[in-house]
């Protein structure tokens, strides 16, 4: 009798195998025609960017989603992330801390036919956060000692730069641990952008500001979440991140000294007084820089934040979504950005933008 | 009983269009035609593939061309950009990797092809098995909360204090580095040399083994000088094999390695390997030149798995013609 | 005549020595497995609730998120690989094992290793470069399709081998029978090579489904559910890599649950499949 090398068991194995076949087969189906069918008939949009702001957008994009009726993706992957991903235009928007430069802009228009707008939605503050237990205070940085500290140069946190600014706290003998942003990051455009203003020798070695810099020193974490993560975790590591940040992972941030010679802590009050003289004469396509702004009592590591936004919308449903959802952040919006600890926008600004809007077409 | 027709030969004469409909319901054709498709498109995918990589790299080839390899200033700002922070992260994790798992792999195999009774080697083999099983991001988590901080707060200062004075070990950490890298990938490679090694050492034939302890070796004896230079290339072939892993692993670099494009003799120092840069920046690469740079790096990478994995099939092969 | 107590001493010494080293090392390595098995156990299950499994992830700052659409998202994003890599794969591996000759066959074989060493966050640029811009979005094919090309080269070997391993009097039983070659590779073979064919796919899945690189930038994420396949989606890789970055703990919390279901999701597959692989081995082998 002719046996089978496969046998009894074999066909055996092969009903048993075509069984879980069909079982298998079924749920993928079941799960195609769930994930497959739309739950309601929401306008979907997708948008990435800056870090940032990441906390209040997404709060936003939540709240929204029953006011405005429409589902807004937002992926925080860095400012450099959403500028390039609005400029090849593979999501429906952007954001970004840095306003594009001009070059950027006009890839943006060569490469579209039409402009990327520019909106401020909030405003808010870089802090140098570490991680210093024994230190009880918060502690005073000149821009030197910034400088200094994010160049290398100074290496432990007794050094008289920074001993110099913080009378009477007792400084450890720990070596400083830098961390900086490993993405293009709009965080480190505002920080670099007042490092160049307040040191001549960070624009020497190591450029102008930018989000993605030559840092001498220190490693990189992805978003501000990662150099948060990375302050938390290690003792004597500094870093600079959105004052959520720091707030809400319970980080020690020092007070960053003004050109009006004060020391200022990041705050609403502070944040807005920067803000205060850019907002009267802010330009048109609202690309504005107000780090180290002058005046008493303004935090010097300050900025707008942008979401970028394409002039021509062709899909109707996304432009009243994307559109309605603007006017809303900038008004209504408003009230929740305080409690993030996001100061809110000049009235004058909110005004101005509020015209741009109805330039989308 | 009536015979069918077929058996006896009269058979109706058939039109041409009915012999094709008959041809083409065998089956025949189609499946020849519908495999061979399938087949040519594996082939295109793979040539496409090819040749994205090499047409989107041109910019960056003509702008850099071979000192891509060997400049070290990677600056997007200045659009300035040069490989070999990346080259170096990738080669010194991959060969640190293999330091350590080379090691206790080979040690492992031969455990398990010479010492272990059948049944508990095929059960310990499964099992190292299912470590290559586990995903990328999984090691990565783990190296995060578990090994990052292990390393920065126990294994470094017993460094310092013990091996201080090398080069290797100079510095302050933060636990992301060279090392932190390193240790991982060995995890994440150790099944594959385990595993290939025990099969080719398993190969060897017993007579070799059975001659040796005739004439009076030990059994260490036997394996050391006799079962282990026989299976040397197809050893060496399981380390190339883990090699070319190592080189192409992304995730679990990523999150160990510090993300900072910086060649120091010091394995405290955080690094970048190339995976782990093009992971990171692919995203907001904006600028021609900037994407161009990233893909020719991708290329070059590409390039290397290529030669690895090469020379590791030939190793194997060279194996199993010894073997038979 | 050998007498063992001849041997010197010192070369016993020697043998123990080295033979309980490389067992103790091949304790360590079981040891590395058994501790990643275990922590992720213990982290992972702590984590585990309801929420995690229905709720969407939250704004950060609130906690009580999940990763429901990250589930349903790997989901989709490896269905769509499955029926883009295995197709094509699987009837390669027909033809290289059916029908083609000596010459094409080393052809295709190198090519297909050739796919299998392309870094997978290479082939994540290729996905990005040939779906996502043309597009104009992220969406779940593109993901589909990156995991899908990483999926062929495995589908290739796995259906060769096992074929080639159904022995060839079945198919000659087969077409003495007058059946067509087609008929004989469809009705005969595949079928007696099944077990085999289906623990190979399963191997493939698992590995494909804790790949994250090729998502990064092809799927992205997706705040919510995405509908239909045109949207960014959502995928546990994704999720846990972002989640372990940050710095909260109720998301740390959450990468751990997940890293836990992903994991006992692919060692389950992985175990199904090289049992009933070694058992199909072991039949044939009687």
């Amino acid at each position: 009798m002719l046996e089978l090398p496969w046998g009894q068991k074999g066909s055996m194995k092969l009903s048993k195998a075509a069984g879980s076949r069909t079982t298998v087969v079924s749920a993928f189906a079941l799960l195609a025609i769930g994930a497959g069918v739309p739950l309601q008939a929401q306008v979907s949009l997708t948008g990435a960017g800056a870090t940032f702001p990441a906390p209040i957008y997404q709060k936003w994009f939540s709240d929204y989603q029953s006011i405005g009726n429409a589902q807004i993706n937002y992926q925080p992957n860095g400012s450099g992330g959403g500028i390039k991903a609005v400029t090849e235009g593979v999501t429906d928007f952007g954001a970004s801390d840095m306003p594009l430069t001009d070059e950027q802009l006009s890839a943006y228009q060569s490469k579209h036919g039409f402009k990327v707008l520019l909106f401020p939605t909030v405003l808010g503050a870089v802090v140098p956060t570490y991680n210093l237990p024994s230190v009880k205070q918060p502690l005073n940085f000149t821009p030197a000692a910034l400088a200094g500290i994010f160049m290398g140069t100074i290496t432990k946190w007794n050094d008289p730069a920074i001993a110099g600014a913080n009378k009477g706290v007792s400084l450890p003998n720990l070596d400083i641990n830098v961390a900086h942003r490993s993405d293009a990051s709009g965080t480190t455009f505002v920080f670099t952008d007042y490092l160049s203003k307040v040191s001549p020798e960070w624009v020497q070695k190591v450029g102008k500001a930018n989000t993605s810099v030559q840092w001498p020193a220190g490693i990189g974490g992805k978003g501000n979440d990662g150099v948060s993560g990375i302050v938390k975790q290690q003792e004597g590591a500094i870093g600079y991140v959105e004052l959520i940040y720091a707030v809400k992972n319970k980080l020690a941030y020092g007070n960053v000294q003004n050109s009006s010679n004060e020391f200022v802590t990041a705050s609403l009050s502070s944040v807005t007084a920067a803000a205060a003289g850019a907002a009267k004469s802010i330009p048109d396509d609202f690309r504005v820089s107000i780090t180290n702004a002058p005046g008493k009592g303004a935090y010097p590591i300050s900025t707008f934040t942008w979401l970028l936004i394409p002039s021509k919308i062709p899909d109707n449903a996304k432009k009243t979504a994307l559109v309605g959802f603007v006017k809303w952040a900038i008004t209504k919006g408003q009230d929740e950005v305080e409690a993030l600890d996001y100061a809110k926008l000049p009235s004058s600004v909110v005004t101005k933008e509020t015209k741009a809007v109805s330039l989308i077409r | 009983m009536a015979t069918p027709a077929a058996l006896t030969g009269n058979l109706p004469p058939r039109s041409a269009s009915r012999v094709l409909y008959d041809r083409l319901r065998g089956g025949d054709e189609i499946a020849y035609l519908l495999t061979l498709a399938c087949t040519v498109a594996t082939l295109l995918i793979v040539v496409f593939l090819i040749g994205e990589l090499w047409f989107r790299s041109q910019a960056a080839i003509k702008a850099f061309g071979l000192s891509f390899l060997f400049s070290s200033t990677w600056n997007p700002n200045g659009d300035q950009f040069g490989a070999l922070p990346f080259i170096y992260g990738t080669c010194i994790t991959s060969f640190l990797a293999l330091l350590i798992a080379v090691p206790f792999g080979v040690a492992s195999a031969i455990f398990l092809s010479e010492m272990a009774p059948p049944l508990l080697s095929n059960i310990f083999t499964f099992l190292i098995e299912l470590l290559a099983a586990v995903p990328s991001v999984i090691y990565g988590l783990l190296g995060v909360f578990i090994l990052v901080p292990i390393i920065r707060l126990n294994l470094v200062p017993l460094l310092k204090h013990t091996l201080g004075f090398l080069p290797l070990f100079k510095g302050s950490t933060f636990g992301f580095s060279f090392l932190s890298a390193g240790l991982v990938l060995s995890v994440m490679i150790m099944p594959f040399i385990v595993s290939v090694s025990r099969e080719v050492l398993l190969a060897v034939p017993v007579e070799q083994r059975e001659a040796a302890l005739a004439l009076g070796a030990t059994k260490w004896e036997t394996t050391w000088q006799i079962v282990l230079p026989n299976a040397k290339t197809g050893i060496l072939g399981s380390i190339f094999l883990a090699l070319a892993r190592a080189l192409g692993e992304t995730m679990a670099v990523t999150m160990v390695i510090g993300n900072t494009p910086v060649i120091s003799a010091s394995l405290l120092s955080p690094g970048y390997s190339i995976a782990a840069v093009i992971a990171n920046e692919f995203a907001e690469a904006n600028g021609a030149l900037y994407v161009s740079s990233l893909i020719f790096l991708g290329l070059v990478l590409f390039g290397l798995t290529i030669v690895i994995n090469a020379i590791a099939r030939i190793f194997i092969v060279m194996t199993s013609r010894r073997f038979g | 005549m050998t007498d063992r107590a001849h041997i010197a001493t010192h070369r016993k010494i020697i043998n123990v020595l080295m033979l309980s080293l490389s067992g103790l090392c091949t304790l360590l390595v079981l040891s590395v497995l058994f501790f990643i098995l275990g922590y992720l156990l213990v982290h992972g299950v702590k984590s585990l609730n309801w929420n995690f499994f229905t709720k969407l992830p939250k704004p950060s700052g609130e906690t009580g998120g999940g990763m429901a659409n990250a589930i349903v998202g790997s989901g989709k994003i490896l269905l769509l690989a499955t029926c883009i890599g295995v197709p094509i794969g699987a009837l390669t591996g027909v033809f290289l094992a059916e029908y083609s000759g000596k010459q094409f066959a080393f052809l295709i074989r190198y090519t297909a290793d050739l796919l299998n060493g392309v870094p997978s966050i290479v082939i994540g640029i290729f996905a990005y470069s040939v779906v996502v811009i043309p597009m104009k979005h992220f969406s779940a094919w593109a993901g589909g399709l990156a995991l899908g090309i990483m999926m062929i080269p495995i589908s290739v070997r796995t259906t060769e081998e096992f074929l080639l391993a159904v022995p060839n009097s079945m198919r000659e039983g087969a077409m003495a029978l007058g059946a067509t070659k087609a008929r004989t590779i469809f009705t005969v073979v595949i079928p007696a090579a099944a077990a085999g064919l289906l623990s190979g796919l399963m191997l493939n899945l698992a590995r494909v489904a804790g790949e994250t690189a090729p998502l990064l930038f092809t799927a992205l994420g997706n705040m919510f559910w995405s509908h239909g396949w045109h949207e960014p989606t959502a995928s546990l890789p994704v999720m846990i890599y972002n989640y372990a970055i940050s710095p909260a703990d109720d998301l740390h919390q959450q990468a751990w649950a997940a890293g836990f279901v992903l994991l006992s999701l692919v060692l389950f597959i992985n175990v199904t499949a090289r049992l009933v692989i070694q058992r199909g081995a072991g039949a044939s082998r009687r």
